[in-house]
């Protein structure tokens, strides 16, 4: 059954969000510590209580039950919970999954929640990669080489090119620079991201995402709760998923992503066009990223991203608001993105994100990924006017 | 083209990926087709939704693959119909191209590592 067939526009809202501590964060703190510091920051975000969740979704690479971990650690016995896991766009799942629960009154007031601390505890302690015996053996550094792989198709086919791809980073770096809460601090040259230590080719490591700790929550609730909080509700008005593959070997089609589909999904719900949305979030874990879902959320023909990108249109002052917040490329990643792109998204609704605001801001699209391009899941996002 | 794979009803006797090392071991990449004769990599114990019937083994004899340079670390399109991760070998790895036709040979247990398949330019005819 199609979700957007079966949920019903606006019905719910995004109205509380924060992140947890960001960047390396204090020795010994946990993957569920960062969690409750996002749940309790964004319930004081909004106006609400622990006592006013009953609903707990969460995920993260380094807990294998993190709603029942964060449930005891937070004191809750939520009447429904969901801890579905695709990686980084988990969360935009989860949007979709508490919108059902909510419509449906298995919950009135649910949390989503994320952390991480593959900073400080070492990536390769964090996320072991599982054993592919038709994989493993040719040494891929995944993910870099599978989004490399992507990547090198793309300029293959399409004639796109590093340079194009490295003014993703540095459009992603100038939006950075905007934001008190990026991890990156100092501007960033096209030369630079070339002459970087090559990761995987055509990738270098500035075009791969940051590694940091991080999490955060949001919460969400029904629009007529959503109605009575303390800051302006971002209205939950479409959602699309879409798992093509989970081995880079089984993308059918190495330039086309499931964006495609989910993004289709969410703007048929919606009842929007991707001319009608004022700011764009997507999931940058590498540059080729960025470029392939302007493409396949329709901001830019397929085939053409490398040419829409390249005079500056999507860095501050350009034609499109896109990853205002810096991106996963100088923001924050810790690992599982997705859950930031929501917050951006609906901050920009809300008018809070001074020196990079959006003016008059009053559609957002959300767009998550996980895996090796693997899943997909978009989320529109619109203000009370857009009801 | 050889043996059929078992009913997934029925318990496996040998798992999908111990007959395709045991193909390589005999020098042979292996890979499955359904009913209508539709590739299928990696191996596995029961077709997924968009093919046909039940699954039989096939070994490839003639392989002319198209590769994708990173890292040496390739996808490469069979003219049978499926795809695999697998590495270029005999040539530089930034001179591995898009497109280049390549012809599969397996590498040999070394090791703790079993066999697996590599590929090598074919000289253009």
């Amino acid at each position: 059954m199609n979700a957007t067939l079966t949920l019903k526009r606006g019905a719910t809202a995004i109205v509380g969000v924060a992140e947890s501590d960001l960047g390396e964060v204090a020795t010994g703190l946990s993957v569920i510590d960062l969690m409750a510091q996002g749940v309790h920051r964004a319930l004081a975000d909004c106006g609400l209580t622990l006592a006013d969740v009953d609903g707990v979704f969460a995920a993260a690479g380094q807990s294998r039950m993190p709603s029942t971990a964060l449930c005891e650690y937070l004191g809750l016995k939520p009447r429904y919970q969901d801890c579905t896991m695709m990686g980084g766009s988990s969360f935009m799942t989860h949007v979709a999954h508490a919108q059902a629960a909510i419509e449906l009154g298995l919950c009135e007031v649910a949390i989503i929640a994320y952390g991480s601390t593959q900073r400080s505890a070492g990536r390769k302690n964090v996320a072991p990669r599982e054993y592919n015996p038709y994989e493993t053996p040719y040494r891929p550094v995944l993910p870099a080489s599978a989004y490399a792989l992507a990547a090198s198709r793309h300029m293959h086919q399409y004639g796109t090119t590093r340079e194009q791809l490295a003014q993703i980073a540095v459009a992603a770096r100038q939006w950075a620079l905007l934001n008190p809460a990026a991890w990156e601090k100092e501007p960033l040259t096209v030369e630079q991201v070339l002459a970087s230590r090559m990761v995987s080719h055509p990738l270098t490591v500035r075009d791969c995402c940051l590694v940091t700790d991080g999490g955060g929550a949001l919460v969400m609730t029904s629009a007529a709760r959503a109605k009575t909080l303390r800051k302006p509700p971002a209205f939950v008005l479409g959602v699309g998923e879409c798992i093509s593959h989970q081995t880079i070997s089984n993308m059918a089609d190495l330039t086309v992503t499931g964006a495609a589909r989910s993004g289709a999904q969410a703007y048929t719900m919606a009842g929007l066009k991707p001319q009608d949305i004022d700011v764009v979030q997507v999931y940058d874990a590498f540059t080729i990223t960025t470029l392939l879902f302007l493409e396949d959320l329709g901001f830019s023909p397929k085939g053409e991203g490398g040419r829409f990108i390249s005079d500056g249109a999507i860095a501050p002052g350009g034609r499109l608001a896109v990853n205002t917040n810096g991106g996963g490329l100088s923001y924050c990643h810790p690992g599982m993105y997705g859950l930031f792109v929501l917050m951006e998204a609906v901050r920009q609704l809300r008018g809070e994100c001074g020196a990079r605001q959006f003016p008059g801001c009053e559609t957002a699209i959300a767009h998550g990924n996980g895996g090796v391009l693997s899943s997909q899941s978009t989320v529109v996002l619109g203000t009370v006017a857009t009801l | 083209m050889t043996e059929t794979s078992p009913n997934v009803a029925e318990r496996q006797a040998t798992s999908p990926l111990e007959q395709y090392r045991a193909h390589l071991v005999q020098g042979h990449l292996a890979f499955q087709i359904d009913e209508d004769g539709q590739a299928l990599f990696y191996p596995r114990v029961a077709a997924p939704a968009d093919y046909r019937g039940a699954l039989r083994w096939a070994t490839t004899t003639h392989i002319s693959p198209k590769g994708e340079s990173a890292y040496n670390v390739a996808l490469i399109d069979m003219d049978e119909g499926f795809r695999l991760m697998s590495r270029v070998e005999s040539i530089p790895a930034d001179q591995v191209c898009i497109g280049m036709r390549v012809k599969v040979r397996i590498r040999p247990a070394e090791g703790d590592e079993g066999p697996y398949p590599v590929f090598d330019p074919v000289e253009a005819a």
